[in-house]
Protein backbone atom coordinates (compact mmCIF):
# COMPACT_ATOMS: atom_id res chain seq x y z
CA UNK A 1 0.00 0.00 0.00
CA UNK A 2 1.29 3.42 -0.89
CA UNK A 3 1.94 5.88 1.89
CA UNK A 4 -0.18 9.00 2.10
CA UNK A 5 0.89 10.54 5.37
CA UNK A 6 4.13 12.49 5.53
CA UNK A 7 7.30 11.65 7.41
CA UNK A 8 6.45 14.61 9.63
CA UNK A 9 3.27 12.83 10.65
CA UNK A 10 5.19 9.73 11.70
CA UNK A 11 7.84 11.76 13.50
CA UNK A 12 5.23 13.68 15.47
CA UNK A 13 3.46 10.46 16.40
CA UNK A 14 6.70 8.86 17.53
CA UNK A 15 7.23 11.82 19.88
CA UNK A 16 3.75 11.38 21.33
CA UNK A 17 3.93 7.62 21.86
CA UNK A 18 5.68 7.76 25.27
CA UNK A 19 2.91 10.01 26.59
CA UNK A 20 0.34 7.22 26.55
CA UNK A 21 0.27 3.70 27.97
CA UNK A 22 -1.62 2.38 24.91
CA UNK A 23 -1.23 2.98 21.23
CA UNK A 24 -4.98 3.40 20.62
CA UNK A 25 -4.86 6.57 22.71
CA UNK A 26 -2.96 8.12 19.79
CA UNK A 27 -6.02 7.87 17.58
CA UNK A 28 -7.43 11.36 18.25
CA UNK A 29 -4.03 13.06 17.99
CA UNK A 30 -3.34 11.12 14.78
CA UNK A 31 -6.65 12.17 13.23
CA UNK A 32 -5.96 15.81 14.11
CA UNK A 33 -2.45 15.63 12.71
CA UNK A 34 -3.59 13.95 9.51
CA UNK A 35 -6.34 16.49 8.99
CA UNK A 36 -3.75 19.26 9.26
CA UNK A 37 -2.06 17.70 6.24
CA UNK A 38 -5.11 17.08 4.09
CA UNK A 39 -7.76 19.50 5.33
CA UNK A 40 -10.00 16.46 5.68
CA UNK A 41 -9.69 12.72 6.27
CA UNK A 42 -9.82 10.76 3.02
CA UNK A 43 -10.60 7.02 3.32
CA UNK A 44 -7.07 5.98 2.42
CA UNK A 45 -5.71 8.19 5.19
CA UNK A 46 -8.09 6.62 7.72
CA UNK A 47 -6.87 3.22 6.60
CA UNK A 48 -3.25 4.22 6.97
CA UNK A 49 -3.90 5.49 10.50
CA UNK A 50 -5.52 2.15 11.30
CA UNK A 51 -2.40 0.34 10.11
CA UNK A 52 -0.13 2.63 12.10
CA UNK A 53 -2.12 2.14 15.31
CA UNK A 54 -2.84 -1.48 14.52
CA UNK A 55 -6.60 -1.35 14.77
CA UNK A 56 -9.32 -2.33 12.32
CA UNK A 57 -10.22 0.37 9.79
CA UNK A 58 -13.82 0.19 11.04
CA UNK A 59 -12.61 1.19 14.48
CA UNK A 60 -10.91 4.27 13.03
CA UNK A 61 -14.12 5.27 11.23
CA UNK A 62 -16.29 4.56 14.24
CA UNK A 63 -14.24 6.99 16.28
CA UNK A 64 -13.62 9.60 13.58
CA UNK A 65 -17.33 9.84 12.82
CA UNK A 66 -18.19 10.47 16.49
CA UNK A 67 -16.46 13.85 16.57
CA UNK A 68 -17.67 16.86 14.61
CA UNK A 69 -14.24 18.39 14.03
CA UNK A 70 -13.06 15.55 11.82
CA UNK A 71 -14.05 16.25 8.25
CA UNK A 72 -14.97 13.01 6.54
CA UNK A 73 -15.80 14.95 3.40
CA UNK A 74 -13.64 17.62 1.75
CA UNK A 75 -14.33 21.15 2.96
CA UNK A 76 -13.70 24.50 1.38
CA UNK A 77 -10.46 26.42 1.78
CA UNK A 78 -12.14 28.58 4.42
CA UNK A 79 -14.39 26.77 6.86
CA UNK A 80 -16.77 29.19 8.56
CA UNK A 81 -18.23 27.78 11.76
CA UNK A 82 -20.79 30.14 13.21
CA UNK A 83 -21.99 29.41 16.74
CA UNK A 84 -25.78 29.49 16.98
CA UNK A 85 -26.12 28.20 20.52
CA UNK A 86 -27.94 30.14 23.27
CA UNK A 87 -25.74 33.18 23.91
CA UNK A 88 -24.80 33.65 20.26
CA UNK A 89 -28.37 33.35 19.04
CA UNK A 90 -29.50 35.83 21.71
CA UNK A 91 -26.92 38.21 20.26
CA UNK A 92 -27.84 37.81 16.60
CA UNK A 93 -26.10 34.70 15.26
CA UNK A 94 -29.07 33.82 13.07
CA UNK A 95 -28.56 37.03 11.11
CA UNK A 96 -24.92 36.13 10.59
CA UNK A 97 -25.87 32.72 9.21
CA UNK A 98 -28.48 34.28 6.94
CA UNK A 99 -25.96 36.86 5.75
CA UNK A 100 -23.41 34.18 4.86
CA UNK A 101 -25.98 31.98 3.16
CA UNK A 102 -27.08 34.88 0.96
CA UNK A 103 -23.64 36.19 0.22
CA UNK A 104 -22.04 32.83 -0.50
CA UNK A 105 -25.08 31.28 -2.11
CA UNK A 106 -24.93 28.12 -0.01
CA UNK A 107 -26.91 26.69 2.87
CA UNK A 108 -25.41 25.62 6.17
CA UNK A 109 -23.42 22.44 5.72
CA UNK A 110 -22.60 23.20 2.08
CA UNK A 111 -19.47 24.23 0.21
CA UNK A 112 -19.35 26.85 -2.53
CA UNK A 113 -18.88 25.61 -6.09
CA UNK A 114 -15.39 27.13 -6.26
CA UNK A 115 -14.50 25.15 -3.07
CA UNK A 116 -13.48 28.34 -1.34
CA UNK A 117 -16.00 28.37 1.51
CA UNK A 118 -17.78 25.84 3.67
CA UNK A 119 -20.46 27.18 5.99
CA UNK A 120 -21.50 25.44 9.19
CA UNK A 121 -23.61 26.15 12.21
CA UNK A 122 -21.67 25.27 15.32
CA UNK A 123 -22.57 24.35 18.87
CA UNK A 124 -21.29 26.51 21.74
CA UNK A 125 -17.68 27.59 21.14
CA UNK A 126 -17.10 28.86 24.68
CA UNK A 127 -17.02 32.52 23.70
CA UNK A 128 -20.44 33.50 25.08
CA UNK A 129 -19.28 36.71 26.74
CA UNK A 130 -18.12 37.99 23.36
CA UNK A 131 -21.05 36.65 21.35
CA UNK A 132 -21.78 36.13 18.57
CA UNK A 133 -18.68 34.15 17.70
CA UNK A 134 -17.32 32.25 14.74
CA UNK A 135 -14.43 29.89 14.27
CA UNK A 136 -12.32 30.14 11.13
CA UNK A 137 -9.35 27.81 10.92
CA UNK A 138 -7.90 27.79 14.42
CA UNK A 139 -8.99 31.37 15.10
CA UNK A 140 -11.96 32.75 16.94
CA UNK A 141 -13.74 35.87 15.72
CA UNK A 142 -15.88 37.40 18.42
CA UNK A 143 -18.38 40.25 18.94
CA UNK A 144 -19.38 39.87 15.31
CA UNK A 145 -22.04 41.69 13.37
CA UNK A 146 -22.86 41.52 9.68
CA UNK A 147 -20.50 44.41 9.03
CA UNK A 148 -17.42 42.91 10.68
CA UNK A 149 -18.25 39.49 9.27
CA UNK A 150 -18.58 41.09 5.85
CA UNK A 151 -15.11 42.57 6.18
CA UNK A 152 -13.68 39.16 7.05
CA UNK A 153 -15.32 37.67 3.96
CA UNK A 154 -14.03 40.56 1.82
CA UNK A 155 -10.51 39.74 2.92
CA UNK A 156 -10.90 36.02 2.27
CA UNK A 157 -12.39 36.57 -1.15
CA UNK A 158 -9.41 38.61 -2.32
CA UNK B 1 -24.91 48.62 46.90
CA UNK B 2 -23.53 45.19 46.34
CA UNK B 3 -20.80 46.57 44.14
CA UNK B 4 -19.16 48.60 46.87
CA UNK B 5 -19.79 45.92 49.48
CA UNK B 6 -17.60 43.54 47.57
CA UNK B 7 -15.24 45.97 45.98
CA UNK B 8 -12.77 45.24 48.74
CA UNK B 9 -12.94 41.47 48.48
CA UNK B 10 -10.01 39.70 46.98
CA UNK B 11 -9.91 38.19 43.51
CA UNK B 12 -7.48 35.43 42.58
CA UNK B 13 -7.56 35.28 38.82
CA UNK B 14 -9.35 38.00 37.03
CA UNK B 15 -6.75 40.75 37.46
CA UNK B 16 -4.42 38.72 35.22
CA UNK B 17 -6.93 38.13 32.42
CA UNK B 18 -6.31 40.08 29.26
CA UNK B 19 -2.63 40.46 30.10
CA UNK B 20 -0.56 38.39 27.70
CA UNK B 21 2.53 38.75 29.84
CA UNK B 22 0.78 36.85 32.62
CA UNK B 23 1.12 33.59 30.76
CA UNK B 24 4.90 33.52 31.03
CA UNK B 25 6.83 31.77 33.76
CA UNK B 26 8.70 34.92 34.82
CA UNK B 27 5.46 36.80 35.47
CA UNK B 28 4.06 33.84 37.36
CA UNK B 29 7.11 33.59 39.59
CA UNK B 30 7.38 37.31 40.29
CA UNK B 31 3.82 38.63 40.26
CA UNK B 32 1.94 35.60 41.53
CA UNK B 33 4.41 34.07 43.94
CA UNK B 34 4.39 31.17 41.49
CA UNK B 35 5.43 27.62 42.41
CA UNK B 36 5.84 28.58 46.07
CA UNK B 37 2.74 26.59 46.99
CA UNK B 38 4.40 23.56 45.47
CA UNK B 39 7.30 23.91 47.87
CA UNK B 40 4.85 24.06 50.76
CA UNK B 41 3.08 20.98 49.48
CA UNK B 42 6.30 18.98 49.22
CA UNK B 43 7.00 19.78 52.88
CA UNK B 44 3.74 18.02 53.76
CA UNK B 45 2.70 14.40 53.45
CA UNK B 46 0.23 13.71 50.62
CA UNK B 47 -2.54 13.10 53.17
CA UNK B 48 -1.89 16.46 54.77
CA UNK B 49 -2.27 18.14 51.38
CA UNK B 50 -5.63 16.40 50.97
CA UNK B 51 -6.64 17.56 54.48
CA UNK B 52 -5.81 21.15 53.61
CA UNK B 53 -7.98 20.94 50.49
CA UNK B 54 -10.79 19.40 52.55
CA UNK B 55 -10.53 22.28 55.01
CA UNK B 56 -10.76 24.79 52.16
CA UNK B 57 -14.32 23.72 51.23
CA UNK B 58 -13.28 23.80 47.60
CA UNK B 59 -16.11 22.33 45.55
CA UNK B 60 -15.71 21.23 41.95
CA UNK B 61 -16.20 24.02 39.42
CA UNK B 62 -17.06 21.68 36.54
CA UNK B 63 -20.73 21.41 37.37
CA UNK B 64 -21.51 18.94 40.11
CA UNK B 65 -19.91 20.87 43.00
CA UNK B 66 -18.39 17.79 44.60
CA UNK B 67 -15.92 18.52 47.45
CA UNK B 68 -12.49 18.23 45.85
CA UNK B 69 -10.55 17.04 48.91
CA UNK B 70 -13.05 14.25 49.43
CA UNK B 71 -12.74 13.22 45.79
CA UNK B 72 -8.95 13.01 46.10
CA UNK B 73 -9.24 10.87 49.23
CA UNK B 74 -11.13 8.19 47.26
CA UNK B 75 -7.95 7.29 45.38
CA UNK B 76 -6.62 4.05 46.85
CA UNK B 77 -3.41 4.60 48.81
CA UNK B 78 -1.86 1.45 47.48
CA UNK B 79 -2.34 0.30 43.96
CA UNK B 80 -0.25 -1.82 41.67
CA UNK B 81 -1.51 0.25 38.78
CA UNK B 82 -0.31 3.74 37.94
CA UNK B 83 -2.62 6.58 38.99
CA UNK B 84 -3.67 9.44 36.77
CA UNK B 85 -4.74 13.03 37.18
CA UNK B 86 -6.92 14.41 34.41
CA UNK B 87 -7.90 18.03 33.97
CA UNK B 88 -11.28 18.54 32.40
CA UNK B 89 -10.74 21.45 30.01
CA UNK B 90 -13.55 20.49 27.69
CA UNK B 91 -15.57 23.58 28.63
CA UNK B 92 -18.47 22.52 26.48
CA UNK B 93 -21.44 23.52 28.62
CA UNK B 94 -23.20 26.28 26.68
CA UNK B 95 -22.75 29.60 28.46
CA UNK B 96 -19.37 28.72 29.99
CA UNK B 97 -16.17 30.54 29.04
CA UNK B 98 -13.98 30.79 32.15
CA UNK B 99 -11.55 27.92 31.65
CA UNK B 100 -10.42 29.40 28.35
CA UNK B 101 -9.15 32.54 30.09
CA UNK B 102 -7.57 30.55 32.91
CA UNK B 103 -5.65 28.53 30.35
CA UNK B 104 -4.58 31.34 28.07
CA UNK B 105 -3.69 33.88 30.76
CA UNK B 106 -2.65 31.82 33.81
CA UNK B 107 -1.48 28.45 32.46
CA UNK B 108 1.19 28.07 35.14
CA UNK B 109 -1.45 28.31 37.84
CA UNK B 110 -3.11 25.27 36.31
CA UNK B 111 0.20 23.43 36.00
CA UNK B 112 1.17 24.14 39.61
CA UNK B 113 -2.29 23.10 40.80
CA UNK B 114 -1.95 19.85 38.87
CA UNK B 115 1.50 19.06 40.25
CA UNK B 116 0.19 19.56 43.78
CA UNK B 117 -2.91 17.45 43.12
CA UNK B 118 -0.78 14.74 41.54
CA UNK B 119 1.50 14.71 44.57
CA UNK B 120 -1.54 14.39 46.85
CA UNK B 121 -2.96 11.38 45.01
CA UNK B 122 0.33 9.83 43.89
CA UNK B 123 0.00 10.28 40.14
CA UNK B 124 3.07 10.33 37.92
CA UNK B 125 1.32 11.38 34.77
CA UNK B 126 -1.54 13.69 33.98
CA UNK B 127 -3.55 14.83 31.00
CA UNK B 128 -5.19 18.10 30.18
CA UNK B 129 -8.16 17.15 28.04
CA UNK B 130 -8.94 20.35 26.16
CA UNK B 131 -11.81 20.84 23.74
CA UNK B 132 -10.59 20.66 20.14
CA UNK B 133 -11.82 24.14 19.28
CA UNK B 134 -9.38 25.65 21.78
CA UNK B 135 -6.49 24.99 19.41
CA UNK B 136 -4.76 28.26 20.29
CA UNK B 137 -5.09 27.59 24.00
CA UNK B 138 -3.70 24.08 23.54
CA UNK B 139 -0.60 25.56 21.91
CA UNK B 140 -0.20 28.07 24.74
CA UNK B 141 -0.46 25.26 27.27
CA UNK B 142 2.21 23.29 25.44
CA UNK B 143 4.52 26.30 25.60
CA UNK B 144 3.89 26.73 29.33
CA UNK B 145 4.51 23.01 29.93
CA UNK B 146 7.83 23.29 28.16
CA UNK B 147 8.78 26.31 30.30
CA UNK B 148 7.84 24.39 33.43
CA UNK B 149 9.90 21.37 32.35
CA UNK B 150 12.93 23.52 31.61
CA UNK B 151 12.69 25.12 35.05
CA UNK B 152 12.27 21.79 36.82
CA UNK B 153 8.62 22.16 37.83
CA UNK B 154 7.69 19.11 35.78
CA UNK B 155 9.61 15.96 35.04
CA UNK B 156 11.61 13.70 37.29
CA UNK B 157 12.67 14.81 40.75
CA UNK B 158 10.70 18.07 40.71
CA UNK B 159 12.60 20.79 42.64
CA UNK B 160 14.69 18.11 44.31
CA UNK B 161 11.66 16.58 46.02
CA UNK B 162 12.10 13.15 44.53
CA UNK B 163 8.57 13.48 43.12
CA UNK B 164 8.06 12.81 39.43
CA UNK B 165 5.20 14.12 37.31
CA UNK B 166 4.60 15.15 33.74
CA UNK B 167 1.67 16.38 31.72
CA UNK B 168 0.27 15.88 28.24
CA UNK B 169 -2.20 18.15 26.48
CA UNK B 170 -4.82 16.02 24.75
CA UNK B 171 -7.21 17.68 22.33
CA UNK B 172 -10.82 16.68 21.97
CA UNK B 173 -12.51 16.98 18.61
CA UNK B 174 -15.93 18.49 19.04
CA UNK B 175 -18.31 16.55 21.27
CA UNK B 176 -20.16 18.01 24.26
CA UNK B 177 -20.43 14.61 25.86
CA UNK B 178 -16.65 14.50 26.33
CA UNK B 179 -17.14 17.04 29.15
CA UNK B 180 -18.79 14.23 31.11
CA UNK B 181 -15.90 12.69 32.93
CA UNK B 182 -16.25 9.09 31.82
CA UNK B 183 -16.99 10.10 28.23
CA UNK B 184 -13.84 12.17 28.49
CA UNK B 185 -11.83 9.19 29.72
CA UNK B 186 -13.03 7.01 26.84
CA UNK B 187 -12.12 9.78 24.43
CA UNK B 188 -8.68 10.09 26.01
CA UNK B 189 -8.23 6.37 25.43
CA UNK B 190 -8.91 6.81 21.71
CA UNK B 191 -12.54 5.70 21.73
CA UNK B 192 -15.90 7.28 21.05
CA UNK B 193 -16.71 9.61 23.91
CA UNK B 194 -19.49 7.45 25.32
CA UNK B 195 -20.01 7.68 29.08
CA UNK B 196 -19.42 4.56 31.14
CA UNK B 197 -21.61 2.66 33.54
CA UNK B 198 -20.86 3.81 37.09
CA UNK B 199 -19.77 2.32 39.43
CA UNK B 200 -16.90 1.71 39.07
CA UNK B 201 -16.11 5.41 39.44
CA UNK B 202 -12.92 6.94 38.02
CA UNK B 203 -11.29 6.83 41.48
CA UNK B 204 -11.00 3.06 41.07
CA UNK B 205 -11.36 2.59 37.29
CA UNK B 206 -10.51 5.74 35.40
CA UNK B 207 -8.02 6.44 32.62
CA UNK B 208 -6.63 3.21 31.11
CA UNK B 209 -8.31 1.18 33.87
CA UNK B 210 -6.33 2.96 36.60
CA UNK B 211 -7.38 5.05 39.61
CA UNK B 212 -7.98 8.57 38.31
CA UNK B 213 -9.06 11.97 39.56
CA UNK B 214 -10.86 14.21 37.08
CA UNK B 215 -11.07 17.87 38.01
CA UNK B 216 -12.16 20.99 36.21
CA UNK B 217 -9.60 23.67 35.22
CA UNK B 218 -10.92 26.24 37.71
CA UNK B 219 -10.93 23.67 40.51
CA UNK B 220 -7.25 22.89 39.93
CA UNK B 221 -6.36 26.57 39.61
CA UNK B 222 -7.63 27.12 43.17
CA UNK B 223 -5.19 24.59 44.61
CA UNK B 224 -2.00 26.72 44.65
CA UNK B 225 -3.83 29.45 46.60
CA UNK B 226 -5.09 26.91 49.13
CA UNK B 227 -1.59 25.59 49.78
CA UNK B 228 -0.05 29.03 49.79
CA UNK B 229 -2.47 30.66 52.20
CA UNK B 230 -4.17 27.78 53.93
CA UNK B 231 -7.42 25.89 53.61
CA UNK B 232 -9.07 27.93 56.32
CA UNK B 233 -8.30 31.19 54.55
CA UNK B 234 -9.76 29.85 51.31
CA UNK B 235 -12.86 28.57 53.09
CA UNK B 236 -13.44 32.01 54.59
CA UNK B 237 -13.28 33.69 51.18
CA UNK B 238 -16.66 32.04 50.56
CA UNK B 239 -19.70 33.51 52.28
CA UNK B 240 -21.54 30.26 52.92
CA UNK B 241 -20.49 27.63 55.45
CA UNK B 242 -19.65 24.81 53.04
CA UNK B 243 -18.49 26.52 49.88
CA UNK B 244 -15.09 28.15 49.82
CA UNK B 245 -13.19 30.52 47.59
CA UNK B 246 -14.14 32.79 44.75
CA UNK B 247 -15.98 31.78 41.60
CA UNK B 248 -15.77 32.92 38.04
CA UNK B 249 -19.25 33.77 36.78
CA UNK B 250 -19.62 33.75 33.01
CA UNK B 251 -22.35 36.24 32.14
CA UNK B 252 -23.73 36.33 28.62
CA UNK B 253 -26.84 37.29 26.69
CA UNK B 254 -28.90 40.39 27.26
CA UNK B 255 -26.90 42.40 29.80
CA UNK B 256 -25.07 45.65 29.23
CA UNK B 257 -21.71 44.31 30.32
CA UNK B 258 -21.32 40.61 29.58
CA UNK B 259 -18.09 38.88 30.56
CA UNK B 260 -16.38 37.18 33.47
CA UNK B 261 -16.97 38.28 37.05
CA UNK B 262 -14.98 36.86 39.93
CA UNK B 263 -16.85 37.03 43.21
CA UNK B 264 -16.67 35.24 46.54
CA UNK B 265 -18.79 32.08 46.50
CA UNK B 266 -22.26 32.87 47.81
CA UNK B 267 -21.63 36.61 48.14
CA UNK B 268 -24.20 37.99 45.75
CA UNK B 269 -27.68 37.28 44.51
CA UNK B 270 -28.50 36.77 40.88
CA UNK B 271 -30.24 40.16 40.91
CA UNK B 272 -27.09 41.88 42.20
CA UNK B 273 -24.95 40.20 39.59
CA UNK B 274 -27.23 41.29 36.76
CA UNK B 275 -28.07 44.82 37.89
CA UNK B 276 -25.11 45.95 40.02
CA UNK B 277 -22.24 44.24 38.28
CA UNK B 278 -23.39 43.74 34.71
CA UNK B 279 -25.11 47.11 34.36
CA UNK B 280 -28.65 45.75 33.97
CA UNK B 281 -30.55 44.60 30.94
CA UNK B 282 -29.46 45.45 27.42
CA UNK B 283 -31.31 48.45 25.91
CA UNK B 284 -33.05 48.89 29.30
CA UNK B 285 -35.58 46.27 28.38
CA UNK B 286 -37.41 44.05 30.84
CA UNK B 287 -35.87 40.87 32.19
CA UNK B 288 -37.76 37.80 31.04
CA UNK B 289 -35.74 34.78 32.16
CA UNK B 290 -32.33 33.68 33.41
CA UNK B 291 -30.50 30.42 32.90
CA UNK B 292 -28.15 30.45 35.88
CA UNK B 293 -25.66 27.63 35.33
CA UNK B 294 -25.11 26.72 31.71
CA UNK B 295 -27.87 25.57 29.36
CA UNK B 296 -28.41 22.40 31.43
CA UNK B 297 -29.69 24.44 34.39
CA UNK B 298 -33.46 24.83 34.72
CA UNK B 299 -34.56 28.36 33.81
CA UNK B 300 -35.54 30.98 36.41
CA UNK B 301 -38.21 33.67 36.16
CA UNK B 302 -37.65 37.30 37.19
CA UNK B 303 -39.43 36.49 40.49
CA UNK B 304 -36.68 34.04 41.40
CA UNK B 305 -33.57 36.16 41.00
CA UNK B 306 -33.16 37.08 44.64
CA UNK B 307 -31.58 33.68 45.12
CA UNK B 308 -28.00 33.70 46.41
CA UNK B 309 -25.72 32.57 43.60
CA UNK B 310 -24.16 29.41 44.88
CA UNK B 311 -24.48 25.66 44.62
CA UNK B 312 -26.87 24.89 47.48
CA UNK B 313 -29.23 27.91 47.29
CA UNK B 314 -29.84 27.30 43.57
CA UNK B 315 -30.37 23.61 44.12
CA UNK B 316 -32.93 24.46 46.79
CA UNK B 317 -35.07 26.33 44.26
CA UNK B 318 -34.86 23.51 41.73
CA UNK B 319 -32.13 24.84 39.47
CA UNK B 320 -28.34 24.63 39.64
CA UNK B 321 -25.21 26.71 39.56
CA UNK B 322 -23.54 24.14 37.31
CA UNK B 323 -20.56 25.74 35.59
CA UNK B 324 -21.70 29.27 36.58
CA UNK B 325 -22.69 30.18 33.04
CA UNK B 326 -25.34 32.83 33.63
CA UNK B 327 -27.41 33.57 30.52
CA UNK B 328 -29.71 36.54 30.72
CA UNK B 329 -32.77 36.85 28.49
CA UNK B 330 -34.89 39.96 27.93
CA UNK B 331 -38.49 40.33 26.88
CA UNK B 332 -37.64 40.62 23.20
CA UNK B 333 -36.71 36.95 23.07
CA UNK B 334 -38.95 34.23 21.68
CA UNK B 335 -38.78 31.64 24.44
CA UNK B 336 -40.35 28.90 22.33
CA UNK B 337 -37.58 29.30 19.77
CA UNK B 338 -34.98 29.40 22.50
CA UNK B 339 -35.97 26.12 24.14
CA UNK B 340 -36.23 24.56 20.69
CA UNK B 341 -32.61 25.62 20.06
CA UNK B 342 -31.50 24.29 23.44
CA UNK B 343 -33.24 20.97 22.82
CA UNK B 344 -31.66 20.70 19.34
CA UNK B 345 -28.30 20.99 21.08
CA UNK B 346 -28.98 18.00 23.34
CA UNK B 347 -30.41 16.05 20.43
CA UNK B 348 -27.23 16.69 18.47
CA UNK B 349 -24.92 15.91 21.37
CA UNK B 350 -26.65 12.82 22.79
CA UNK B 351 -24.16 10.00 22.28
CA UNK B 352 -26.99 7.62 21.50
CA UNK B 353 -26.21 4.87 23.98
CA UNK B 354 -29.33 5.31 26.12
CA UNK B 355 -32.67 5.10 24.36
CA UNK B 356 -34.54 7.62 26.57
CA UNK B 357 -31.99 10.33 25.78
CA UNK B 358 -31.41 9.47 22.13
CA UNK B 359 -35.08 9.16 21.19
CA UNK B 360 -36.51 11.52 23.81
CA UNK B 361 -34.38 14.50 22.80
CA UNK B 362 -35.39 14.02 19.18
CA UNK B 363 -39.10 13.78 20.05
CA UNK B 364 -38.94 16.89 22.20
CA UNK B 365 -37.13 18.83 19.47
CA UNK B 366 -39.69 17.67 16.88
CA UNK B 367 -42.58 18.77 19.08
CA UNK B 368 -41.06 22.20 19.66
CA UNK B 369 -40.54 22.50 15.92
CA UNK B 370 -44.15 21.61 15.29
CA UNK B 371 -45.26 24.28 17.76
CA UNK B 372 -43.02 26.84 16.06
CA UNK B 373 -44.46 25.87 12.69
CA UNK B 374 -47.98 26.60 13.93
CA UNK B 375 -48.98 22.94 14.03
CA UNK B 376 -48.82 22.44 17.80
CA UNK B 377 -51.63 21.02 19.91
CA UNK B 378 -52.34 21.91 23.52
CA UNK B 379 -51.78 18.29 24.55
CA UNK B 380 -48.21 18.64 23.27
CA UNK B 381 -47.26 20.49 26.43
CA UNK B 382 -48.12 17.58 28.71
CA UNK B 383 -46.55 15.23 26.23
CA UNK B 384 -43.30 17.23 26.46
CA UNK B 385 -43.36 16.99 30.24
CA UNK B 386 -44.03 13.27 30.03
CA UNK B 387 -41.08 12.71 27.70
CA UNK B 388 -38.82 14.84 29.89
CA UNK B 389 -39.85 12.84 32.95
CA UNK B 390 -39.03 9.65 31.12
CA UNK B 391 -35.52 10.86 30.32
CA UNK B 392 -34.70 12.35 33.70
CA UNK B 393 -32.61 10.02 35.88
CA UNK B 394 -33.05 7.19 33.38
CA UNK B 395 -29.76 7.45 31.52
CA UNK B 396 -26.16 6.41 32.15
CA UNK B 397 -24.93 9.98 32.44
CA UNK B 398 -26.40 13.34 33.37
CA UNK B 399 -26.81 14.53 29.77
CA UNK B 400 -30.32 13.14 29.95
CA UNK B 401 -31.13 15.22 33.03
CA UNK B 402 -29.45 18.19 31.38
CA UNK B 403 -31.85 17.92 28.43
CA UNK B 404 -34.95 17.24 30.53
CA UNK B 405 -34.52 20.00 33.13
CA UNK B 406 -34.64 22.95 30.73
CA UNK B 407 -37.67 21.53 28.89
CA UNK B 408 -39.59 20.93 32.11
CA UNK B 409 -38.80 24.35 33.50
CA UNK B 410 -39.51 26.32 30.31
CA UNK B 411 -42.80 24.52 29.65
CA UNK B 412 -43.94 24.79 33.27
CA UNK B 413 -42.83 28.33 34.08
CA UNK B 414 -43.66 29.89 30.72
CA UNK B 415 -46.62 27.72 29.80
CA UNK B 416 -48.68 30.67 28.60
CA UNK B 417 -46.06 31.51 25.96
CA UNK B 418 -46.42 28.03 24.52
CA UNK B 419 -50.21 28.06 24.76
CA UNK B 420 -50.39 31.41 22.99
CA UNK B 421 -48.18 30.08 20.21
CA UNK B 422 -50.29 26.95 19.82
CA UNK B 423 -53.58 28.89 19.78
CA UNK B 424 -52.00 31.14 17.13
C1 LIG C 1 -23.09 16.28 29.83
C2 LIG C 1 -22.03 16.75 30.78
C3 LIG C 1 -21.09 17.67 30.35
C4 LIG C 1 -20.07 18.11 31.21
N1 LIG C 1 -19.17 19.03 30.74
C5 LIG C 1 -18.17 19.43 31.56
C6 LIG C 1 -17.18 20.34 31.09
O1 LIG C 1 -17.21 20.79 29.94
N2 LIG C 1 -16.18 20.71 31.93
C7 LIG C 1 -16.10 20.22 33.22
O2 LIG C 1 -15.17 20.55 33.93
N3 LIG C 1 -17.03 19.36 33.69
C8 LIG C 1 -18.05 18.95 32.90
N4 LIG C 1 -18.97 18.05 33.38
C9 LIG C 1 -18.80 17.54 34.76
C10 LIG C 1 -17.82 16.37 34.80
O3 LIG C 1 -18.51 15.15 34.56
C11 LIG C 1 -17.14 16.24 36.16
O4 LIG C 1 -18.12 16.26 37.16
C12 LIG C 1 -16.13 17.32 36.45
O5 LIG C 1 -15.17 17.40 35.45
C13 LIG C 1 -15.45 17.04 37.76
O6 LIG C 1 -14.55 18.08 38.09
P1 LIG C 1 -14.75 18.99 39.38
O7 LIG C 1 -15.07 18.08 40.52
O8 LIG C 1 -13.49 19.70 39.53
O9 LIG C 1 -15.92 19.88 39.07
C14 LIG C 1 -20.00 17.61 32.54
C15 LIG C 1 -20.96 16.70 32.95
C16 LIG C 1 -21.97 16.27 32.11
C17 LIG C 1 -22.96 15.28 32.61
Amino acid sequence: MSKHLSDGFYQDMKKLEPHYPTKVALLLPALHRAQEEYGWLPPEVLDEIGIYIDIHPAQVREVASFYTMYNLKPVGKHHLKICTNVACSLMGADELVEYCEKRLGVRCGETTADRKFTLNEEECLGACGTAPAMMLGDDYHENLDTESLGEILDRLEK
Amino acid sequence: MALSAHAGSETLYIQHFGNEEARGLQYYLKQMNGYSALKKAFALKPDQVIDEVKKSNLRGRGGAGFPSGVKWSFIPKTSDKPKYLVCNADESEPGTFKDRDLMRYTPHLLIEGMVIAAYAIGAKHGYIYIRGEYAREAKLLDLALEEARQAGYLGSNIQGSGFQFDLTVHRGAGAYICGEETGLLNSLEGKRGEPRVKPPFPATWGAFGSPTVVNNVETLCAVPFILQRGGEWYAKLGKLPNSGGTRLFCVSGHVKKPGLYELPAGAVTLRELIYDYCGGILDDRKLRAVIPGGSSAPVLTPDEIDVVLDIDPLMKIGSMLGSAGVMVIHDGCDLVRLIYRITKFYEHESCGQCTPCREGCRWMANIFKRILDGKGRLEDLDLLLDIANNINQKTLCALGDAAAGPVKSFVTKFRSDFEARIRG
